[in-house]
């Protein structure tokens, strides 16, 4: 990479159609477009002289897979990041985003994909925040009409909440809510959603597809990022992909197939992803009954075999990562039986739990997974420090021997292994975790959203890994939103829905449309 | 795609050139404190009669032993800002036991004990309630210090049974004295605990990343509580060598000893932030420190001025790092 | 009971504050009298005051112990300008020590803002500087009365209205914050900030430099305290005020004010010093040595984020129970 640079023009089937048909029916200007842009952070060129052009009325779904720089073009657009180069336009003029306050000036709003808002103050607030409405010279705040223009704009919405209520009482969705109203507040030219529907329900997705058409409708240009297809054609007029950070092509939805954009997204065919290979089912290797938590889930009850792969599918907050993590020991609130090997386990923390044979890749690798700071063969070595060196002394050669084995079995790709986990890729930062735990030598694998935020190369890895896995003989379970991932690995699907297991399909029986109808609440009970 | 045919072999550590040995901060230190060295004896004819310079350590010894645990609990990322509060409470609670008629073994035992319940004290607020160890602290050193007032009041234990006094003003061998033995001995220990020990190498992993560490099985509350306990436990010992030094309990005893012990880490290059220091460091940084104030006091600067500059070395040796990093990836992103 | 006790800890407070006065009334009636009374509260302006500094400076995730240092140094300066020059107007004293208070808490700020050094550290350094400061500037030597004017000294105890001016002062920080921090965007901005750094930023606010603002105005009211200290005691030496800073904190803890940040009130934080100025003025009066007072604010330092960490913790969601029964009243429906 770094030298390479796509100017839009990439010489694929597609682009090269829909970019003539661009120039043939623009008649109006674009009211925002990023030109040549690019940003760079340390060891990653995030986006790599990237174009993008909204236009007034329209909604332009930015296309591309995780770790496509998506989220920085967000955070460029809206003044959290600077390029390092290129030009940001506005109405034909050239501009600087300094900073979120510029940004609201120059009349662009985001609602940003985690919800960045504050807990303890009310939701008027929440609304306003940095934005004040004030009366007389002292600017003194102007509660009587925040609230009522907050009112105003929930009632808009269809979102009855109250305007005094404090936001640590509101589900995820009401504060997605939230997040929409605050955008909506602005008097905003462009309107950026990043993965909006993400934690929503049915009815709550319905309601933000009439708040984007009467966004439309008043003339917004409105750029919509997600990677769910059905959302794209439901809403979409244009789209843009973007691959490694880098731009691959744009055009009108309507010529353009799923297919097509898929192939741009990736540039390779889709059927070759999964590597699922069939293995035999063997023994329950795990059992939990009545598995019941006060606040985050309820009634649940599943066992897991050897050799095969569990998926618990769901919107995010719908208790999957809440449930994995009380199995794994980090909830002190949560109640109910686990079995492993057959045997009743008590499991009160992380260390009960490797010790009974259960592991757990975490959702959140940085924050979670790995020791960026600590090298890899210490972060292979840690989880069994004590079997390693009974006598409480450390033997390097004995923590470079267990790296190495499952370093090189995974492809780690370092140039030592006492090289900081830091410097690594996300991807193999990934394979660091995976191998840390399968030097437990663990019966039942837990991998919580396995692939989110890797390389596509990586991304494989980890699946074909997944496969490796079974056949000797663990138990995995997956956890992850990505439907594809989930209907080309699963054996067997559970569906979450507000914390209860709603449906249960076998990979012959589960369609896309049952599982994602299930998820979001339309075929509950 | 990766092929297994073209894999290289990854080696276990890449050769370090020699330039990384140089760079480090233990090393810059080393030099600082060989230069503080040389000033100090062509300053004072006196400097270099090795009495002299063993009195010097009777400044800094006692802070120095704290300052050991107190390192490893400030790279698992937590503090104890209470320590000298946890000296005077244990003096106290020698000079109550010395009245009571315990030798001074069994005074030992009675500052360590105390020292021990305080850092349990300190440790169990933080695991188990999930607050901050520096408000925790701050609340134990009023605390601490409060019980040691309300047993004294303005008076003072000064009663020590015969040969109490020894811990404090007694030599092993030569110039060596019981006090810089001991930290000595104990400078190596806690070198082999943080650098060689299953329990040194969670600490590391906890300061780095206390949420990873937990998920790969560290029982993450139960070390930091040890290491409270370690740290309320030197504080006793320390108690013991300055009781048994000064000969005396006033409730004032140690005060504002936290700064300096904290300062002392710091300049070890230890992060206040957590995850990063050396042992080694640390006692460079104790020596460093015994030296300034031994120099400072031949220059007959008074104790109080001492305070300043060691307030404002504290400031400074934890911004230099920042800004020297600042201006680096300035100059990066520049290229 | 005790969250829902929590959750209105303004009235809790008042409520505690107003048993201790009656209990102490009951054993020494004489402390029931208005002008003791207003002697009690008058006693703890100081404390008021700096509670309110350090209140903003908490709210943005910070901590700033250098409060009592300050006071320390910056009434040293006024008590020299007094003795040295009489004829200098008080009100000017005044603006001077609050200007200079201010610069100290700048460089607080400056440290948190621009080099990114932890508040705790920086304000550790900066007390142990300051306090070493006025033995630069003083050589050690005490300021006593004698040496200072009368206006110097009358003015915080000239009676207006029933109440010592000092009174007033300590009201009129308490109305100026309250009005702050509810009408004005600047004081909302330190609950922003601190509540979630992160949308703060989003919402155009820059953390560092919100920060920055609450060590400058924590230094303002730490310099006025310094004039109203020395003015007070009629005397200005390098312990002044030593250890104060806990019981600074302390008032800030008790009245609710989170030491992780975004979460607290005016009100609260007022009560919170009132509670500790109640007990510091009842121990004498009912016969317990002022020798307890260090261990009392200690032992209710903890409490007090004790019984915090346990309001704060998560209320979760309740996204569940409406699911559970949602599903319970279908499965009822279908059996019926």
């Amino acid at each position: 990479m770094g030298t390479v640079h796509f100017d839009g023009d990439r010489p694929t089937k597609n682009t090269i159609r829909s970019t003539t048909k661009i120039i043939a029916m623009t008649q109006q200007a674009a009211v925002f477009a990023l030109r040549n842009v690019t940003k760079t952070f340390p060891g990653v060129t995030a986006l790599d002289g990237v174009r993008l052009d909204l236009y007034p009325g329209e909604v332009t779904a930015l296309v591309g897979e995780n770790g496509a720089g998506k989220s920085t073009l967000v955070k460029t657009m809206t003044g959290i990041h600077q390029p390092d180069s290129g030009d940001i336009q506005i109405a034909g003029e050239v501009v600087r985003i300094e900073d979120p306050e510029a940004a609201r000036r120059l009349g662009i709003t985001a609602i940003h994909q985690e919800t960045v808002l504050f807990d303890e103050l009310t939701v008027t607030e929440n609304i306003f925040a940095g934005n004040y409405l004030t009366r007389g010279r002292m600017g003194r705040l102007d509660w009587p009409a925040m609230h009522e223009r907050t009112r105003q704009i929930l009632s808009d919405i269809d979102a009855p909440l109250n305007p005094k209520a404090r936001l640590k009482g509101l589900s995820i969705g009401q504060k997605h809510m939230v997040a929409i109203a605050r955008a909506l507040s602005v008097d905003a030219r462009v309107v950026v959603l990043d993965e909006p529907t993400a934690a929503l329900s049915h009815h709550e997705i319905k309601e933000l597809y009439g708040i984007v058409e009467r966004l439309k409708n008043a003339g917004k240009a409105i750029l919509f990022i997600t990677h769910k297809f059905d959302e794209i054609f439901a809403i979409a007029d244009r789209y843009v992909v973007y691959r490694d950070g880098a731009f691959v092509g744009e055009g009108l939805i309507e010529d353009v197939t799923e297919a097509e954009l898929v192939e741009m997204m990736v540039a390779r065919s889709v059927s070759e992803t999964f590597p699922k290979q069939t293995v035999t089912i063997g023994e329950p290797m795990m059992t939990v009954t009545n598995l019941n938590h006060p606040t985050e889930f309820a009634d649940i009850n599943f066992e897991v075999r050897a050799g095969e792969i569990l998926c618990f599918y769901g919107l995010v907050g719908s208790g999957r990562t809440e449930i994995m993590q009380a199995l794994f020991g980090l909830s002190k609130a949560a109640t109910g039986e686990v079995r492993i090997n057959g045997e009743s386990v008590a499991i009160r923390s992380p260390a009960d739990a490797i010790k009974a044979g259960l592991v757990y890749v975490p959702e959140e690798r940085q924050q979670q997974g790995v020791i960026l700071d600590l090298p890899i063969f210490q972060n292979i070595s840690l989880p069994q420090l004590g079997r390693l060196n009974p006598w409480g002394l450390l033997n390097e050669t004995r923590e470079y021997d267990v790296a190495r084995a499952y370093g090189d079995r995974l492809n780690v790709k370092a140039s030592s292994w006492d090289q900081k986990v830091a410097n690594l890729s996300g991807g193999n930062q990934q394979k660091v975790v995976i191998g840390k735990w399968l030097a437990t030598q663990p019966s039942v694998i837990i991998l919580d959203e396995p692939t989110k935020g890797i390389d596509i190369g990586s991304k494989a890895a980890v699946h074909r890994f997944m496969s490796e896995l079974v056949e000797d003989g663990l138990a995995v379970i997956m956890v992850s939103s990505e439907l594809p991932e989930v209907l080309g690995m699963a054996d067997r699907i559970i569906v979450m829905h507000e914390g209860l297991m709603v449906r249960e399909f076998t990979r012959a029986a589960a369609t896309p449309e049952a599982v994602v109808g299930a998820a979001t609440g339309g075929l509950a009970a | 795609m990766e092929n297994a045919m073209t894999q290289k072999v990854v080696p276990n550590r890449l050769t370090n050139h020699w330039l990384r040995y140089v760079l480090r901060w233990e090393t810059f230190l080393l030099l600082v404190t060989a230069l503080v060295f040389l000033f100090n004896s062509f300053a004072t004819p006196y400097f270099l009669d090795p009495w002299n310079l063993s009195d010097a350590t009777f400044n800094f010894t006692e802070k120095a032993i704290i300052a050991l645990p107190m390192a490893m609990l400030i790279i698992c990322r937590e503090i104890d800002l209470s320590v000298a509060s946890i000296i005077a409470l244990a003096s106290v609670s020698m000079g109550l036991a010395a009245e009571a008629g315990v030798g001074p073994g069994g005074l030992v035992v009675v500052a360590v004990a105390v020292g021990i319940a305080c850092g349990l004290f300190n440790g169990l607020v933080v695991t188990r309630f999930g607050i901050p160890s520096i408000v925790v602290t701050i609340g134990t050193m009023s605390l601490y210090r409060g019980i040691t007032y309300v047993v004294l009041g303005d008076s003072a234990f000064t009663d020590y049974p015969d040969g109490f006094e020894f811990f404090g003003q007694g030599y092993v061998y030569w110039v060596f004295s019981f006090e810089f033995t001991l930290f000595l001995a104990l400078a190596l220990v806690f070198y082999g605990l943080l650098h060689h020990t299953n329990f040194g190498r969670r600490t590391y992993a906890i300061g780095s990343n206390p949420t990873a560490a937990l998920y790969s099985g560290i029982k993450v509350n139960k070390h930091k509580l040890v290491l409270f306990v370690l740290v309320g436990a030197l504080s006793g010992l320390a108690s013991v060598l300055l009781t048994s030094r000064l000969g005396s309990t006033r409730p004032s005893i140690a005060f504002a000893w936290e700064l300096s012990i904290v300062t002392m880490v710091v300049l070890g290059g230890v992060s206040i932030l957590g995850g990063a220091g050396s042992m080694v460091g640390v006692v460079i940084a104790v020596f460093l420190m015994g030296l300034v104030t031994f120099g400072l006091g031949l220059l007959n600067v008074p104790g109080i001025v001492m305070s300043i500059i060691i307030g404002a070395m504290l400031i400074s040796v934890i911004s230099i790092p920042v800004v020297v990093g600042r201006l680096r990836r300035a100059r990066e992103q520049r290229k | 009971m005790m969250s829902a006790l929590l959750k209105h800890r303004e009235r809790f407070l008042a409520m505690v504050i107003l048993v201790l006065v009656l209990a102490v009334g009951a054993i020494t009636p004489e402390f029931l009298r208005p002008t003791s009374l207003v002697g009690a509260f008058n006693d703890t302006s100081i404390l008021i005051i700096l509670a309110m500094g350090q209140m903003l400076v908490i709210l943005t995730r910070c901590i700033d112990l250098s409060v009592a240092a300050n006071l320390a140094l910056t009434g040293m300066a006024v008590g020299m300008i007094n003795a040295a020059f009489p004829g200098v107007p008080v009100p000017l004293l005044i603006l001077f020590a609050m200007s200079m208070g201010a610069c100290l808490g700048a460089v607080n700020g400056f440290f948190v803002w621009i080099v990114g050094v932890p508040a705790i550290v920086v304000t550790l350094g900066t007390m142990s500087i300051y306090r070493g400061t006025i033995f630069l500037l003083s050589d050690g030597a005490w300021v006593n009365s004698h040496q200072m004017s009368e206006a110097f000294i009358d003015l915080p105890r000239s009676v207006v209205l029933g109440l010592p001016v000092m009174s007033w002062i300590a009201i009129a920080t308490v109305a100026v914050c309250y009005f702050a921090t509810h009408q004005l965007r600047v004081g909302r901005e330190f609950f922003t900030t601190g509540g979630n750094p992160t949308a703060a930023f989003y919402t155009g606010v820059s953390v560092g430099k919100v920060q920055f603002k609450a060590f400058v105005v924590s230094g303002m009211f730490s310099g006025l305290c310094g004039y109203l200290w020395v003015s007070r005691y009629a005397v200005a030496y390098v312990d002044v005020a030593n250890g104060f800073e806990l019981q600074v904190v302390a008032a800030c803890v008790i009245g609710g004010i989170s030491i992780m940040g975004g979460i607290g009130t005016v009100l609260g934080c007022a009560l919170g010093a009132l509670f500790l100025g109640v007990i510091n003025n009842a121990l004498p009066v009912i016969g317990v040595s002022p020798f307890w007072q260090m261990a009392i604010s200690g032992a209710v330092i903890i409490i007090a984020v004790i019984a915090n960490s346990a309001a704060e913790r998560n209320q979760g969601r309740i996204i569940l129970r409406r699911a559970v029964s949602k599903r319970d009243a279908q499965v009822q429906h279908q059996e019926a």
